[in-house]
């Protein structure tokens, strides 16, 4: 039976419950089933990070979990971290510094550099890009990514 | 696109996910940090009738000394592995492997059991299970047993692994005084698969090589190793002399396979490079 | 090792009076504004096409072709009409019943010739990845379920892959009708050519080879089309670069009056040239909704984008330059051949970077003698189209690496060789041999520029000293010229239904507030910044006061969206002149009710201000609302105008060309092959410059896309036509860990084909990136003996070249 399973968990604080089908993947779940579409499908193949969501605490793919995977779990999605207020000053920082053109890689790379702000005490250029690297941004070079993200850190105290 | 319909167990326990194998057999998946095995269901190249998620099931996911062992759980993801303190000082190897191993979202996910599973002949971890002389515990509800790495993986995404059974942990010899590691990977990009890679391990009486394991990846059908070529090294002081004296060995020895982006001609090339660099930067 | 980090901003260098002259503060434009309209963005509040859903929407996935050459014998559907969430299956004879076929040609190309092609393939495919059978269900995931039950014969033929075969008299002929595989050919031949090669002091030769790439928005290609047969109006929710295009094809092509045809853009996830063209998915997309009645959405996957989407180059240049003693370039030759892939594609035909190559090669070096083929030959591969800096990188890549050849083999520095042949300061505007005016240009200051920033002296010293280390490090150069304002030469003489110009309606509001409709559309670039602070700083109104509309065919001016770098050098135009058409309504009525000449009378910090005094006389939102709600204190035979329109079309020349140079610095493992990148400078000239920040951003993120087709980006093909790595693990964008800071300054050269004076700066960063890292890893390996003219220079090409690999 590929029958459709119920799931109960908390997203963006809020606790969702839905019935899916297993094959339906995290992102697609957020967006379609919540309408929650800062998260994009950019490959579904796990390459370009545009899909990134937090799942109890850490950035994964969001095309690399199945819905039916996040019963009980807390989900974090772009939405979720600019109303929590915490990345306010990334987001400036990235607006500031242009780190951002069609913006469709960005939610993902603010997952992403969240986690490095909040998971490193200092980091370089060149660890940044290390970072940052899973995540595929086609307009901007990545240049002012990073030096958004060495803003943050620096005014933050890294 | 998106992957063909599919049954999803959650496995609450052991016998659960015995139960689901014994009754689909090869139409059954494992489902752990599913990096590798999603994007391919993703593309319906993999297309299971049952999905069994064991990431419910905790007790696989530690990681633990055992005596001179370090047992690292089928579950344990790569970016905790890369972060253990008991990696970090009995397995270092593993440590230096870790953040070669795709992007942080995939190392938060993916599981260090589900990479030697699936035994991507150009990922890190089996060739590091190689070089380290590790042994993979299987089980099934009538016995479990242990696989050394050298007898585990087959051919491309091919293991020991049986219909019935799940991988449930890694056992690493601990690292002893005096013994040496290196690891080192060339790809095109931060995180992608190896254009070729080497993960080695040595063991010394004094100056001289008392044993080595060169495992090279990114490079066959599977991760392999280069006993010939390692060999040359016994009795003997890792210097220029005795490298060079193994590059022709490695030549000879290497079975290669070229992929979509090099050839075979290259990555034997780069093979004896990483076996010069690696071999001389020894920590 | 120096790497400066520091970000060059502010008005650029020679940006003199020309914004002074025409307005009396340059207020807003030349300056760093933050784009406002990235909150959403990045809050995820976005609105991409993905994000849309309409009720009754259903989705449909195409069936496409694993083969890239076979006839279609049959296709069964019947059992796939019978699985869940089917709605509708078509084929290709079914929908050309509701979608005339196209032809890719222009009429001004003489000798090209491309077949007519459908939405779908009928009786024949012609490359992997065509589509052969539109599954529409209630769901993706069950439009490909129920794909997996059709059942197509194939009966397969011959695959014309290499394009050097493709002329082959043994070679199949894709297209019969045709006779045979050659889309284009066009031969130039100005001067003494021969002459000049007999009498040079030395002769270089090179074949450069550029390889297949596309474009990878990260958004995919996305269309949601809605038929309403109560009005019988089709709105279609499109990720486009050129919404007005679009309106008019999908008007002809389905058969409905232009007025019932509405394109709407919404937010886009990147353009580069890919959202141009017409596929044959979407004019189905839209069919579908017609015959359906209902909203029927196709994304693309990531996998059906490597096989679908246009790809870009795939040349091979084969070249030679005569130069004689003093290191004076004498003569050019070239010879192009390029793959267009199986059909020409429409409407703008596949032949224009072969078109680039011939026009522009010799680039901003003085040239008397040249002889050039191009020749665009039709293969079994996705067609090509035009990507971001449309054949300049190979121009570019040309052109540069024979310089640096010229150099090697004379003794000469790069610098230096380039100085001595860059076209006179007194010459402009300067005919390119068989190409273009060049209004102006500022190749010698860009050098000198660019020398400075990079410290070349010490980079110099530095490379010497470490390759006494065994350490091979490189400088690479490349100058360029980067055509942008295109006139109606382009297309609209060759009969395409593109638009050089652009409009731009201006409105004032009731409370002060503008409201600006204009052709351009925003894909990212900052096209709604960059256009708000021109009518912000005519109108002497904040960004805060400006809404900018565009993207949507019912909303905004006739224009022709975003291609050949035209933003703000023809929008930007139109934006200007329908600011300023409106600031004259507005003083006008001001004069009116101040009861002085409005000459007297300037808009400056929200208000109308004495010329003299500089005192404010009434705000603009006090005229606004004076107009709007007390017509009764004008007199009656004055009537104000709060709305005012112009267009702008850049008719003096083809085109205006921008230039610039580009430099290198890297190093090469020469053990492995492997390039780490440790400095990128770029010095560009795009005249007025508006917003200097979104500038050069725009530079930078296609310096990347450049460095990814030197670097790693190639579509890589079998012998059968089949694409080997059509994923993004295994088509290398660059990411990241790899890609270099790049430090730019800018120089401003305005044109005098407009008033602003902006020329273009998207495209410019692509043009060089390749060739400044070719120029780089040569100037690396030459003392070894070695060197690279085939891109992407792979570490394996890297090694065979240094002779590392035996056999």
């Amino acid at each position: 039976m590929s029958g459709r399973v119920e799931i109960t968990l908390t997203v963006n604080g809020e606790t969702v419950r839905r019935t899916i089908e297993p094959r339906l993947n995290l992102v697609d779940f957020v967006r379609e089933e919540l309408g929650l579409t800062g998260a994009h499908a950019g490959c579904e193949q796990g390459a370009c990070g545009a899909c990134s969501l937090r799942v109890d605490g850490k950035v994964v793919r969001g095309c690399l979990m199945f819905a039916v995977q996040v019963d009980g779990a807390d989900v974090e999605t772009i939405e979720g971290l600019a109303q929590s207020g915490r990345a306010d000053d990334l987001m400036a920082a990235f607006k500031r510094h242009n780190s951002l053109q069609c913006g469709f890689c960005t939610p993902g790379m603010l997952l992403t550099a969240d986690e490095l702000l909040s998971t490193a005490d200092h980091s370089s250029r060149a660890e940044i890009r290390d970072f940052i690297s899973g995540n595929y941004c086609r307009c901007t070079g990545y240049q002012a990514i990073v030096d958004a993200i060495e803003d943050v850190q620096a005014k933050r105290g890294g | 696109m998106k992957p063909s319909p599919f049954e999803y167990v959650k496995a609450r326990s052991m016998d659960d996910v015995f139960n689901t194998l014994e009754r689909h057999g090869d139409g059954a998946k494992i489902l752990a940090g599913g990096q590798s095995l999603v994007p391919a269901m993703n593309l319906r190249m993999a297309l299971p009738e049952v999905l069994i998620d064991i990431n419910g099931l905790s007790d696989l996911g530690t990681i633990e000394l055992d005596g001179d062992i370090l047992r690292i759980g089928a579950l344990a993801r790569h970016a905790e592995v890369g972060e253990s303190a008991l990696v970090a000082s009995h397995a270092p190897l593993l440590a230096e492997a870790v953040p070669y191993i795709a992007h942080r979202g995939i190392r938060n996910r993916g599981t260090f059991g589900g990479s030697l599973a699936t035994a991507d002949p150009a990922s890190e971890l089996p060739a590091c299970a190689l070089a380290l002389a590790a042994n993979i515990n299987l089980a099934s509800r009538q016995e479990k047993r242990k696989v050394a790495a050298t007898d585990f993986f087959k051919d491309i995404y091919e293991t020991a692994i049986m219909e019935n059974e799940l991988l449930v942990s890694v056992d690493i010899p601990v690292k002893r005084e005096g013994e040496l590691y290196g690891f080192l990977e060339f790809m095109r990009r931060r995180g992608d698969y190896a254009t070729a890679g080497l993960a080695a391990y040595a063991s010394f009486d004094g100056d001289r090589v008392e044993s080595m394991r060169l495992a090279f990846f990114g490079i066959g059908a599977t991760a392999v190793l280069a006993p010939k070529t390692a060999e040359s090294f016994i009795g003997r002081t890792i210097d220029q002399a005795t490298i060079d004296n193994a590059v022709p060995k490695l030549n000879d020895e290497l079975e290669i396979l070229s992929d979509v982006h090099t050839s075979a001609d290259v990555k034997r090339h780069l093979s004896c490079v990483l076996m010069t660099r690696v071999l001389s930067g020894m920590v | 090792m120096r790497l400066k980090t520091f970000r060059q901003s502010g008005v650029a260098e020679g940006m003199d009076g020309r914004i002074g002259r025409l307005e009396k503060r340059p207020g807003l434009i030349g300056s760093d504004v933050q784009r406002r309209d990235v909150d959403r963005l990045l809050r995820g509040r976005g609105s991409y096409v993905d994000d849309i859903k309409l009720a009754r929407m259903v989705h449909v996935h195409f069936l496409r072709s694993p083969y890239a050459h076979a006839r279609i014998v049959s296709i069964q559907t019947e059992e796939a009409k019978k699985a869940p969430g089917v709605v509708r299956i078509v084929t290709g004879n079914e929908l050309a019943e509701v979608i005339t076929p196209w032809v890719g040609v222009l009429g001004h190309m003489a000798s090209m010739k491309s077949a007519e092609q459908s939405a779908l393939a009928i009786d024949k495919v012609c490359w992997q990845g065509e589509p052969v059978a539109a599954i529409v269900a209630e769901s993706r995931a069950q439009a490909e379920d129920a794909a997996e039950l059709i059942e197509v014969d194939y009966d397969p033929l011959p695959v014309v892959a290499d394009k050097a075969n493709a002329l082959d008299a043994d070679s199949p002929v894709i297209h019969e009708q045709l006779g045979d595989n050659l889309c284009y050919e066009r031969k130039e031949n100005v001067g003494d050519v021969d002459k000049a090669f007999q009498e040079a002091h030395a002769v270089v030769e090179e074949v450069f080879d550029i390889g297949r790439h596309t474009a990878v928005t990260l958004e995919p290609r996305s269309i949601l089309a809605d038929f309403n047969p109560g009005d019988r109006k089709l709105t279609v929710h499109l990720s486009s670069q050129v919404p007005h295009m679009m309106q008019y094809l999908f008007a002809k092509h389905l058969g409905l009056p232009e007025a019932d045809v509405r394109v709407r853009v919404p937010d886009m996830g990147g353009g580069f040239g890919l959202k141009i063209h017409i596929y044959g998915d979407e004019m189905a997309t839209a069919a579908l909704s017609m015959m359906l009645e209902r909203p029927v959405k196709h994304i693309a996957d990531r996998t059906e984008s490597f096989v679908s989407d246009t790809h870009a180059r795939d040349h091979q240049v084969r070249a030679r330059l005569a130069v004689d003693a003093d290191g004076r370039f004498m003569a050019w030759e070239v010879d192009d051949l390029c793959g267009a892939g199986a059909y020409s594609v429409y409407p703008r035909g596949s032949v224009n970077e072969s078109k680039q190559v011939l026009n522009l090669t010799g680039g901003p070096y003085a040239t008397e003698n040249y002889r050039g083929r191009a020749r665009v030959v039709f293969q079994n591969k996705p067609m090509l189209g035009q990507y971001r800096a449309v054949g300049h990188p190979i121009v570019c890549s040309v052109t540069e690496g024979m310089v640096d050849r010229a150099a090697h083999a004379l003794g000469l520095d790069p610098a230096d060789i380039r100085r001595r042949n860059f076209i006179p300061e007194d010459a402009y505007p300067y005919k390119r041999p068989a190409g273009p005016v060049l209004e102006r240009l500022s190749q010698h200051a860009s050098l000198e520029k660019l020398l400075s920033m990079m410290d070349y002296p010490s980079l110099r010293n530095e490379q010497s000293r470490l390759r006494e280390k065994n350490v091979y490090r490189g400088i690479g150069l490349a100058s360029y010229i980067e055509m942008s304002n295109p006139s109606s030469a382009t297309y609209g003489v060759g009969g395409a239904p593109i638009t050089s110009q652009d409009g731009c309606v201006v409105r004032l509001n009731a409370q002060g507030s503008v409201t600006c409709a204009v052709g351009v559309t925003e894909i990212g670039q900052g096209a709604r910044t960059m256009i708000g602070q021109i009518v912000a700083t005519v109108l002497g109104v904040g960004m805060e006061d400006v809404t900018v509309l565009l993207g949507d065919t019912e909303v905004t001016p006739y224009g022709g969206g975003n291609w050949g770098s035209r933003g703000a050098g023809i929008s930007g135009e139109a934006a200007y002149l329908a600011a300023g058409s409106l600031r004259e309504n507005l003083l006008s009525a001001a004069g009116v009710l101040l009861q002085c000449d409005p000459a007297k009378l300037r808009l400056e910090g929200k208000a109308v201000v004495d010329e003299d005094s500089g005192e404010a006389r009434m705000t603009i939102a006090e005229l606004a609302y004076t107009v709007y709600f007390r017509s009764d204190l004008f007199p009656k035979s004055f009537q104000p105008e709060l709305v005012a329109s112009r267009h702008y079309a850049q008719k003096a020349l083809d085109g205006v060309a921008t230039n610039g140079i580009q430099g290198s610095y890297l190093e090469v493992d020469i053990d492995t092959g492997f390039v780490s990148l440790l400095g990128h400078w770029l010095v560009h000239d795009c005249g007025t410059v508006i917003n200097p920040a979104i500038v050069n951003e725009q530079l930078r993120g296609a310096v990347v896309q450049g460095l990814g087709g030197a670097l790693g980006e190639e579509c890589l093909y079998s012998s059968e036509g089949q694409l080997m790595n059509g994923t993004l693990a295994e088509y290398l964008v660059p990411m990241a860990a790899e890609m270099p800071d790049i430090e730019i300054a800018l120089i401003s050269t305005p044109t005098e084909t407009s008033s602003l004076g902006a020329k273009g700066a998207a495209e410019a960063g692509a043009a060089g990136a390749p060739a400044a890292t070719m120029n780089a890893i040569n100037d690396a390996i030459q003392p070894l003996g070695g060197r690279v003219a085939a891109q992407p220079f792979t570490p394996e090409r890297i090694l065979r070249a240094l002779n590392k690999i035996g056999g």
